[in-house]
């Protein structure tokens, strides 16, 4: 583990703690787009020997999560020409203090697991935890498509993280078709907010209700 | 080879439809690669290949009954495609038939995968191709609906790849160098580490149980069955929800194998029970019977959790129940995708009396509720008495009762609207309409094998399914 790789985590955590607080989209998608970075450089660093198949990955990873996934998101919003609040059902404050709470939670958490000695006192699973807490938490208090969105993308990097404390077990497939299988699915829904846009008038998911009991 | 072709001739030929201009020789591509892949799937049920890539895909006892499960259904439901497509020319249809060609493979790739990571990639694969398809009739509702799938999908599935990782690093801890084939985690199953592996498969359940549609995890299912074409919703309800129970028996078997088969059979029991409870209580006075059927679905993966749950022989009618409802469900989305055609409406309120209109169809659909509510002599009722005998010799009689009492509400909310649609009064001027005879053959034959199943149940498939539960439960 090199020493950028704590500062990488911490930054993380950081942009998890914007994210809920932010009311803005075009900054909440900017947030993600660093967070796919940081994941990017962290795929690279855990590993002590840099092979090929690691560094497809992590360009891979940048690419995916930092560059076109933002630009899709963003160009998703500039053609539905939506308000650019992020609406939250509830208040950005209460939502920015479960995160917080869910952060500690993860580093508790953690720590009740059994660690192998390279994870012990490393933040690698309390930072998975904390991110995929906060995706969960985006996806469930957003009212905009496109929010929801972001947060699957945040609760994909939780999970990416994790990824890296079993860098030696996970082969180079599954790691590239997991980040196939995340464009596109992003693709196709952010081809589907696109039609959403057009029919319903507006992209906010309260408006998808009209399948009900 | 045969293994991967069975994944990859879908892929391919589905690749190959979107090239074909006739959006009739399409549809036709649909059947002939369902054939294809039939043929391929006796051959390697019967004499079972050597594994490909490195161990990663391989058929064993448990992938051999889903796989004839998934691909046998897919045949027959195939048939039904071209007149479906046929009575609609105005819509499009090259990225659902490409789309609808190339889940035969994902599905396949998914029963056939003995690596953890690559099982993953199957099943999210596999929903990613089934959206076009539940976004077919382009309509606000449909598009409402495919939203929810691959979003509420997405995240289950999410949950899914997290608990792989649990998973991956319960065998880690150990210092055991694990290659995540399920071979190899059955095999160090005692040396996993407990608590990682708790956690993996808590993780597991509710992910794949997304995707088989459990409660409370089972929000997506109405909107998704109730707007997708009636075929989609044959294909969704049966071989999906199949892979995802395959999916799920790999982890069951895995707790098994670590001496955790108790905590895993508590999970299910609850779940399942959970699941035919709910279903019950919105399958009584249902106003939209797409949605009735989505409760159905619902249901029925909450019995095969329950015989899950149960365990022993339990496992065994699960998996019969498996065989079964994929066949049932076929006859009653292809009936109902007939009745939506015919009335335009998919509410109880329009469509009454359809007996007098559509008799062919109405017929099927009436014969289809009484297979699938269990009713004698159609299979569902033999695999419903072997799971709750198996829970009265488990001792679980306090389940058993309320299994067999949420059944009966089950039924009796059913049959109501079910005879209202087919018996109940038709309006002044109704006439009878001629029916395309390939939307019928397609269900009748899924009540032929559900009825044959209830009579008879042949050696071989009988000792195929003990395999499989022995195989899943560690029993040699």
């Amino acid at each position: 583990m090199s020493a950028v790789f704590d500062p990488l985590l911490v930054t993380v955590l950081l942009v998890n703690l914007y994210v809920l607080g932010a009311s803005r989209l075009r900054g909440v998608i900017g947030a993600t787009a660093i967070q796919g970075v940081c994941l990017g450089i962290l795929a690279i660093s855990a590993h002590a020997d840099v092979t090929v198949e690691v560094v497809v990955v992590a360009l891979a990873a940048i690419a995916i999560k930092a560059v076109v996934i933002p630009r899709l998101l963003t160009k998703a919003m500039r053609d539905a020409a939506i308000v650019r609040d992020v609406e939250p059902l509830i208040g950005l404050l209460p939502s920015l203090v479960i995160g917080a709470l869910g952060t500690v939670f993860s580093v508790i958490f953690a720590q009740t697991l059994p660690l192998t000695p390279e994870l012990t006192g490393s933040l690698i699973l309390p930072s998975s935890f904390a991110t995929v807490i906060t995706g969960c938490i985006v996806l469930t208090t957003r009212r905009k498509a496109i929010t929801q969105v972001v947060g699957y993308l945040i609760l994909e990097n939780g999970i990416f993280i994790m990824g890296l404390a079993l860098l030696d077990v996970l082969p180079f497939l599954v790691e590239i078709g997991v980040l196939l299988d995340l464009f596109v699915a992003i693709f196709v829904m952010g081809i589907i907010i696109n039609h959403v846009s057009r029919d319903f008038g507006s992209i906010d998911a309260a408006e998808l209700h009209e399948l009900k009991e | 080879m045969l293994l991967l072709a069975l994944i990859l001739i879908p892929v391919a030929l589905g690749a190959g439809a979107l090239l074909v201009p006739s959006p009739r020789a399409r549809a036709w591509l649909v059947p002939a690669s369902a054939v294809v892949h039939a043929a391929l799937t006796v051959i390697v049920v019967l004499a079972p290949p050597v594994a490909s890539l490195d161990g990663w895909v391989a058929v064993g006892p448990l992938g051999r009954v889903c796989l004839a499960i998934v691909s046998g259904q897919y045949l027959v439901c195939s048939f039904y495609v071209p007149a479906y497509l046929a009575a609609r020319p105005e819509r499009p249809n090259r990225i659902f038939c490409a789309a609808l060609i190339a889940l035969n493979g994902t599905m396949a790739l998914v029963v056939l995968s003995h690596h953890l990571g690559l099982m993953w990639v199957g099943i999210e694969t596999s929903t990613l191709a089934t959206a076009p398809l539940v976004y077919f009739h382009r309509t606000p509702q449909s598009l409402e609906a495919t939203w929810k799938y691959l979003l509420i999908g997405s995240v289950g599935i999410a949950f899914a790849l997290f608990g792989s990782f649990f998973l991956a690093s319960a065998a880690l801890h150990n210092g055991l160098h694990t290659s995540l084939r399920f071979e190899d985690l059955v095999r160090d199953g005692s040396r996993l580490s407990k608590p990682w592996l708790h956690a993996a498969f808590v993780l597991l359940l509710v992910g794949y149980g997304t995707k088989i549609g459990l409660a409370p995890m089972h929000t997506w299912k109405p909107d998704v069955y109730g707007e997708a074409p009636g075929i989609v919703g044959a294909l969704l309800a049966g071989g999906l929800t199949t892979c995802a129970f395959c999916a799920l028996l790999r982890f069951v078997q895995i707790m098994n194998a670590a001496g955790d088969g108790g905590l895993a059979r508590t999970f299910l029991l609850a779940f399942g029970l959970i699941s035919i409870g709910v279903a019950a209580a919105f399958m009584i006075r249902q106003r939209d019977y797409k949605r009735m059927l989505a409760y159905s679905s619902v249901e029925h993966m909450g019995i095969i959790a329950f015989g899950l749950g149960i365990g022993g022989l339990g496992t065994y009618g699960a998996l019969l129940h498996m065989l079964n409802n994929v066949f049932g469900k076929g006859v009653l989305f292809m009936a109902a995708g007939n009745l939506h055609r015919t009335y335009g409406s998919k509410l109880v309120a329009d469509v009454t009396g359809a007996i007098h209109r559509v008799p062919a169809t109405a017929s099927l659909f009436l014969a289809g509720f009484f297979a699938i509510t269990g009713s004698p002599p159609f299979g569902l009722f033999l695999s419903e008495l072997i799971i709750v005998r198996a829970a009265f010799r488990a001792g679980q009689y306090w389940a058993a009762g309320l299994f067999l009492g949420l059944l009966a509400v089950v039924f009796i909310g059913m049959g109501g609207v079910v005879v209202r649609v087919v018996q109940g009064p038709a309006p002044a001027g109704t006439t009878r309409e001629r029916e395309a005879t390939l939307t019928l053959v397609p269900a009748a034959c899924c009540l032929a094998i559900v009825l044959v199943l209830g009579l008879y149940v042949p050696g071989w498939l009988d000792s195929a399914l003990h395999a499989a539960a022995s195989f899943v439960e560690m029993r040699s």
